[in-house]
């Protein structure tokens, strides 16, 4: 490891970056503006809206599902959607009694063109340590109470493979559309620390 | 030795998706500039995120999970460990503009856009 200041020493982090960009965007290295664009995308056009719709689309198309399940990063892109982290994504599907929850031990590794970039809690280091240690104890904590033959499978997403979850489709949605559908499906459930709900 | 995950601080598991993408402008700023950086060929994502574990192991390692966690300041500690490693920038350059920068009159010149709110 080395010792240089980086962004731990005590010139506060927003000075320490606003001089990087400077001393970046003078040697031509970044222009602002784009740096402006992918801000924008990541605050306002990627995000777990993309996701929710290709849990829709599994829970009415069967074929589709099944693409799915085979396939995530091609079938995902079916709906549009691909681009930085998106080039090794990993379907699995939850049922009554199989339960796959999403963590990245090492970083922060995420499906951004489906879900957009983690919350906190995810990049969290408590979350990345106990989610392996004690699934079931943290995932009743943050609200999801699992039966005891449920079985527990925690993926660790990585640069080689980042993992979504399809969620199960709640009982009491048969006759709901696949756009009625869409708006159930929260990013919580396809990380797998929630289940979805009928309305 | 199990520490409870924060469920009601800045790091709390949201139970909707509400949750601001960014919690300062700063860490949108160190956010693009790595994503543009790596799009345009200075690194590839995989020397990003290999610094940036090397980055988040260190903290770990000399805080445990008592210390004060922020994850854009390992990400922007990560970002300067791999543009220091291709001598894109030395940490001593950095340091120096940011001194400069604290040391601005107030009232300086806000047309740029430069990444901080006041």
């Amino acid at each position: 490891m080395t010792t240089v200041n980086g962004s731990g020493g005590r010139i506060p982090p927003a000075l320490r970056t606003e001089a990087l960009e400077q001393l970046l965007t003078e040697r031509g290295l970044i222009d602002p503006k784009a740096i402006n664009e992918i801000i924008t995308t990541y605050e306002t056009n990627v995000g777990p809206l993309n996701g929710a719709k290709v849990v829709a689309r599994a829970w009415t198309d069967p074929q589709y599902r099944q693409r799915l399940l085979d396939d995530g990063t091609a079938a995902i892109k079916e709906l549009g959607f691909s681009g930085s982290q998106g080039e090794h994504i990993v379907v699995v599907e939850n049922t009554a009694t199989i339960h796959n929850v999403v963590v990245c031990t090492l970083c922060s590794c995420y499906p951004w063109p489906v879900l957009g970039l983690p919350p906190s809690w995810y990049k969290d280091p408590v979350y990345r340590s106990r989610m392996v240690r004690e699934p079931r104890a943290l995932l009743a904590e943050m609200g999801l109470e699992l039966r005891d033959d449920v079985q527990i499978t925690v993926r660790d997403s990585t640069s080689e493979v980042r993992w979504l979850v399809l969620p199960e489709r709640p009982a009491g949605t048969e006759h709901l559309t696949e756009e009625e559908l869409v708006p159930l499906v929260s990013r919580d459930a396809m990380v797998g620390v929630a289940k979805v709900e009928a309305p | 030795m199990t520490a409870p995950l924060d469920i009601d601080g800045p790091a709390a598991p949201p139970r909707s998706n509400g949750e601001l993408v960014f919690a300062e402008p700063w860490e949108s700023r160190a956010f693009g500039m790595a994503v543009s950086l790596s799009g345009a060929g200075a690194f590839t994502w995989a020397d990003f995120q290999a610094a940036l574990i090397a980055r988040i192991e260190a903290w770990q390692t000399a805080s445990g999970e008592g210390g004060q966690w922020n994850y854009y300041q390992l990400w922007l500690a990560a970002l300067e460990d791999v543009l220091v490693s291709r001598s894109a920038v030395s940490a001593g350059e950095v340091s120096a503009r940011a001194e400069a920068l604290a040391h601005r009159p107030a009232g300086h010149d806000h047309a740029g856009d430069h990444g901080h709110r006041h």
